[in-house]
């Protein structure tokens, strides 16, 4: 064992139900760091890219960072790596809570999962035993109930995680949920999980506590500095634990980049009825932390009378003004919905947005509708439709639950999709924000926010405030933040502990607690290593250069009204200069960028 | 006219939406000190949807939007 690293993966085929335990190779561990890095640097290597992605060939890498679990602040996370069947790409989808944490105290870096299981199970780790056992019973529950019922078998100490009744049937748009209401939610890992019969991961631990820390002495000295500057800075010492992420609805709306009826405008005037502000006044119960994180950005909600997760500043957007609707308790129900069945917040309701559309145009009939019309604004529509994506019958339940790409596609007209590499896009509108774009255009995981959150430049002011109206400079930022978001995600910290800390910060705690010699510069070259193998990946999936793309409506048609009138997307300017910056051509790495990076085994791939 | 909307925590003890007279105020400092509100609380500071300094000039019919610090994702 070495630097907080147990050096242990366990690899489960789920066909022969054989269960082996390997060495991690600790040099890889830290070129790759862990967590997304890693995890996906051991699906390119184990072929996974060429893989159909719901079928036995596909593998799942539950993997967590050197960090998790550390005394470091929010390290509570862990990550889901796979090749994703919504984007036929790579998926690494992060969640918090504490599940990842506690298969980290098991003594366990990473999860392999491969194969199909003949029946469906549940795999139940108690520290270095793990067992597969029967889950028949089990088959059908919504995600609440599971970790539940779980937690009454194997005792309240353990924590759970699951998948709902969408990622049991294969929907696109699954999630993989942890510890009721946590999830890692983009890109369809739930469907993988659900193609494997795997219903729940059960986890226990006896230590409480890393016992592998490389220098504890100067892992609480740099932990220390990183805890006072999250607590000294106004956004992660106060902002996000008094109003949450929600807090963004007014400010985006405010500079006219929210994104409303599926982005066909982009200010939504009742914006303040579905604000961080207003859920302060009315359905809000508390707020709540992940494990050893001391912003506690979480809200727990009550709705119609059941206290429970409450919705992120993505939902009330998502079900909010991309759906033209302001009636905030239907959004904490939809919501709560997503939690229950298991389903991408983001992109279940992005995809009843561009529904709304289909209907409004008369592409998708009334008929069709199974008696809740989908129109603007219909608060029974945003809850319903959710429930029945979540659990598809009728044609177009199982279209709407395949996402927005595939059910334009059927209609006939892609262009009402609003997602890149066929994942919806999340709530800023990237016409107004030309950065945010370049993010969108180019995450290795299709439309994404957090894989390069240029919001905080452009909107936010941190670190400083950029002119979010112009493409200067933009390619190099967004870079910058690609790299340094895949080194804090390898890390197993939240991407939050960002708004105050910087690459010094988590040098000094990654060094600390593995041994490394990083400098700031050299941990951003991990971070570009990272991206560069991730988009290798996606080369081998047969990605093609032009799903670097915007939809044509962020290019063609200007905002309409509000404050950002008239503004188009400048992607077209700023993608040959992004390509430039990672030295890439034709969206892809050249050997000479391959080899630079310490990635030799993808020359000429 | 002018517009002026408060959010976050600066709404506690003042309100959330006021129209003040168009021609009384040369800038936005001017704006913050009819509302008590220190300029070291304020972090964003739209004039029309544009951030701007607190120190811009404002005229009739300008919308300006005063937040905290605040962040998200």
């Amino acid at each position: 064992m070495s630097g907080c690293y147990y050096e242990k993966i366990a690899r489960i085929n789920l066909t022969t139900g054989q269960i082996t335990v390997e060495k991690l190779d600790i040099d890889l561990a830290k070129k790759f760091i862990g967590g997304r890095g890693l995890g996906t640097k051991i699906l390119y290597d184990e072929g996974v890219a060429t893989a159909d992605p719901l079928s036995a060939d596909n593998k799942l890498v539950y993997i967590t960072g050197p960090m998790t679990g550390t005394l470091s602040p929010s390290s509570g996370r862990y990550m889901v790596c796979t090749k994703s069947p919504l984007t036929g790409m790579i998926a690494c989808s992060n969640s918090g809570g504490i599940w990842g944490a506690k298969l980290k105290y098991a003594g366990w870096d990473a999860l392999i999962v491969e194969g199909e299981a003949p029946n469906w199970c549940y795999l139940n780790i108690d520290d270095e035993k793990i067992e597969l056992l029967d889950a028949a019973e089990y088959v059908g529950m919504m995600s609440e109930k599971i970790d539940d019922t779980l937690k009454e078998k194997h005792g309240k100490e353990v924590s759970v995680l699951n998948i709902g009744p969408a990622g049991e049937k294969k929907v696109l748009l699954a999630a993989i949920m942890n510890d009721k209401d946590r999830a890692a939610g983009r890109s369809g890992v739930g469907a993988v999980m659900g193609s494997k019969k795997l219903k729940a991961i059960v986890v226990k631990a006896t230590r409480k506590k890393l016992d592998i820390i490389h220098d504890e002495e100067a892992l609480k000295a740099a932990n220390k500095r990183s805890l006072d500057i999250l607590k000294a800075n106004p956004v992660t010492g106060a902002g996000l634990k008094d109003l949450g992420t929600a807090v963004l609805v007014n400010i985006v709306n405010n500079i006219g980049c929210f994104p409303t009826n599926n982005w066909q405008k982009a200010y939504y005037p009742q914006g303040d009825d579905i604000s961080g502000e207003t859920l302060k006044e009315t359905y809000l119960v508390k707020n709540s932390a992940c494990h050893r994180c001391p912003i506690a950005c979480g809200r727990v909600v009550n709705v119609n009378g059941r206290i429970t997760g409450g919705p992120e500043y993505e939902p009330l957007w998502a079900y909010g003004g991309n759906c033209g609707n302001n009636d905030l308790n239907a959004i904490d129900e939809a919501n709560m919905w997503c939690n229950e069945y298991g389903l991408d917040a983001i992109s279940t309701p992005c995809t009843i947005a561009a529904a709304m559309e289909l209907y409004e145009k008369g592409y998708i009939k009334e008929e069709e509708c199974g008696g809740i019309p989908l129109k603007w604004g219909s608060a029974k529509a945003i809850v319903e439709w959710t429930r029945r994506m979540g659990d598809p019958n009728t044609e177009l339940e199982w279209l709407m639950s395949s996402g927005s790409a595939r059910l334009c596609e059927h209609y006939g007209h892609p262009e009402i999709s609003m997602s890149v590499k066929k994942q919806e896009m999340p709530a800023y509108d990237a016409r107004g924000i030309q950065g945010i774009g370049i993010t969108y255009a180019t995450s290795n995981r299709g439309g994404c926010h957090v894989r390069g959150y240029m919001i905080s430049p452009e909107v936010l002011g941190l670190p400083e405030q950029l002119d979010r109206t112009v493409t200067d400079d933009k390619a190099a930022w967004a870079k910058t933040f690609q790299d340094l978001t895949a080194v804090i995600d390898s890390m197993g910290n939240c991407l939050f502990t960002s708004f105050a800390m910087g690459a010094q910060e988590y040098a000094d705690l990654l060094n600390a607690a593995t041994g490394t010699t990083y400098t700031t510069e050299e941990l951003l070259t991990v971070g570009d290593r990272i991206y560069n193998i991730e988009r290798m990946f996606n080369k081998a999936a047969g990605m093609k250069p032009e799903d670097d793309r915007l939809p044509k409506r962020l290019q063609e048609e200007p905002i309409p009204d509000g404050p950002s009138k008239g503004m188009t997307s400048k992607i077209a300017l700023t993608l040959p200069q992004y390509y430039e910056a990672r030295g890439w051509v034709d969206a892809f790495p050249t050997d000479e960028t391959l080899k630079k990076l310490g990635l030799d085994e993808c020359v000429g791939k | 006219m002018i517009e002026v909307r408060l959010f976050a925590t600066l709404r506690e003890g003042r309100g959330k939406i006021f129209f003040l007279e168009g021609d009384k105020y040369s800038c936005g400092t001017d704006i913050l000190k009819e509302f008590q509100i220190p300029e070291e609380e304020v972090s964003i500071f739209l004039i029309n949807g544009f951030h701007s300094k607190t120190q811009d000039p404002v005229k009739d019919g300008d919308v300006l939007a005063v937040f905290p610090p605040v962040g998200g994702g």
